[in-house]
């Protein structure tokens, strides 16, 4: 190539640039960003909640504190209860007594769903609904019934 | 009474003086395009623009986004303290690095570093009359000299903006983990889980490609639009640093309020 720079040192110097940025990206992307490549036949559950309080879609969903999947979507039932999608690992065998409930990460953080799994021989399979389920508890409300309960306690 | 209309004349001229400059930056970006696309592609010549815009840059990028990020971790970390939050470092950090800092700050430094040399280098190629040289051997000089150059601006600017994230994200690290003595787990895991890709990541990507494309448009218009007098030359430099940092700055804003990113 007639270019100034030469041609030998210079392309390398462009193939490492773009090596450097790629990586950055690919860095970005998957650790950063949490895109994860969850092949076909992930477990789809469904988990019906009297109340879901701030959860939202692409809260994490655990089983003893590790992640195995996020909050796919939050529909409203025709009763009034929050239906709740979740995406979980395909490989998770769980039995179909497990109970979900919505938990909060510190005392301002995210909601999240814990799974506890129960002893039932059969398991999960996609498409199922989680019988037993404990929604969010809401923070006011907890007040509001602890000072009723005290203003009501026994006077001495 | 003649007085109005002298000044409405003027703003009449002005205002088709606009539109003329604008209609002429139009055509000027279609036929680049248009010159980039066609065979033959000037791989050689689009490799060595690349490593102009790209390689050159590596260091001002790197230094600028360590700095960066460590501003960042020492500003958040004082903030964050006072609610009890630093362990959000990583949110704070992440957040507004990969959807605006790094895109933004990339785009002026590029302007800034390779953008004025870029329209510098063509301006002189046109006092010099080697544009017209070329078109005197009925070679187009905006498919041999200018396209490529606009090209390896688009093709640079997102790696160097993926480049400026990264290490900010790092000083970050640096600042409010290694000095201030926070959790690192804490800090990583809270950049893990506030930042997404589809939002986030594509988001900030996108900034980089409009800016890009941008920035190398400017600097290859006023490069090629200038006038033939070492003046020309400066002007072309300057005015290609401001516009091209002022656009920057604007369409920041309009993809923002479109997207939401």
């Amino acid at each position: 190539m007639q270019d100034s720079q030469g041609g030998w040192g210079r392309d390398l110097w462009v193939g490492l640039f773009v090596l450097v940025g790629l990586l950055s990206l690919a860095y970005l992307s998957f650790q950063v960003g949490g895109v994860q490549y969850r092949g076909p036949g992930g477990l789809s559950l469904v988990a019906v909640f009297d109340e879901v309080g701030s959860l939202k879609p692409r809260a994490q969903v655990v089983v003893g504190g590790v992640k195995v999947g996020q909050v796919e979507a939050i529909h409203l039932d025709r009763d009034f209860r929050a239906r709740v999608f979740l995406e979980l690992d395909g490989d998770l065998a769980l039995p179909s007594d497990t109970s979900a409930s919505i938990l909060t990460a510190g005392v301002l953080g995210d909601q999240y769903i814990a799974l506890e799994p129960g002893a039932d021989e059969r398991t999960l399979v996609s498409g199922d609904q989680i019988e037993y389920t404990q929604g969010a508890v809401i923070l006011e409300r907890l007040i509001g019934k602890l000072v009723q309960n005290l203003g009501a306690g026994p006077k001495k | 009474m003649v007085d109005v209309a002298m000044a409405v004349r003027r703003l009449g001229a002005e205002t088709i003086e606009t539109v003329r400059g604008l209609g002429e930056f139009g055509v000027f970006s279609w036929r680049l395009t248009d010159a980039g696309w066609r065979p033959p592609l000037r791989i050689g010549r689009l490799v060595s623009e690349v490593y102009d815009v790209g390689v050159l840059s590596l260091i001002i990028i790197t230094v600028s986004g360590l700095a960066v990020g460590m501003v960042l971790g020492l500003q958040g970390h004082n903030t964050l303290v006072r609610f009890g939050a630093e362990e959000s470092l990583g949110a704070v950090v992440g957040l507004s690095l990969v959807r605006e800092l790094g895109p933004v700050l990339t785009a002026l430094l590029v302007a800034g570093r390779a953008g004025s040399a870029m329209a510098a280098e063509i301006a002189s190629m046109v006092v010099t009359e080697q544009l017209d040289g070329l078109r005197m051997m009925s070679v187009d000089p905006l498919d041999f000299v200018v396209s490529p150059k606009a090209f390896a601006m688009l093709l640079a600017m997102p790696l160097l903006a993926a480049l400026f994230v990264t290490c900010g994200i790092f000083g970050g690290y640096f600042v409010g983990i290694v000095l201030l003595g926070g959790d690192g787990g804490n800090y990583l895991s809270a950049l893990e889980s506030a930042v997404n890709f589809e939002d986030d990541v594509a988001g900030g990507l996108l900034k980089a490609v409009v800016f890009g494309a941008l920035v190398g448009l400017i600097a290859t218009f006023r490069g090629f639009t200038a006038a033939p007098t070492s003046a020309g030359v400066s002007a072309a430099a300057t005015s290609t640093v401001v516009v091209a940092s002022v656009a920057t700055l604007v369409f920041d804003y309009i993809i923002t309020a479109l997207w939401g990113v």
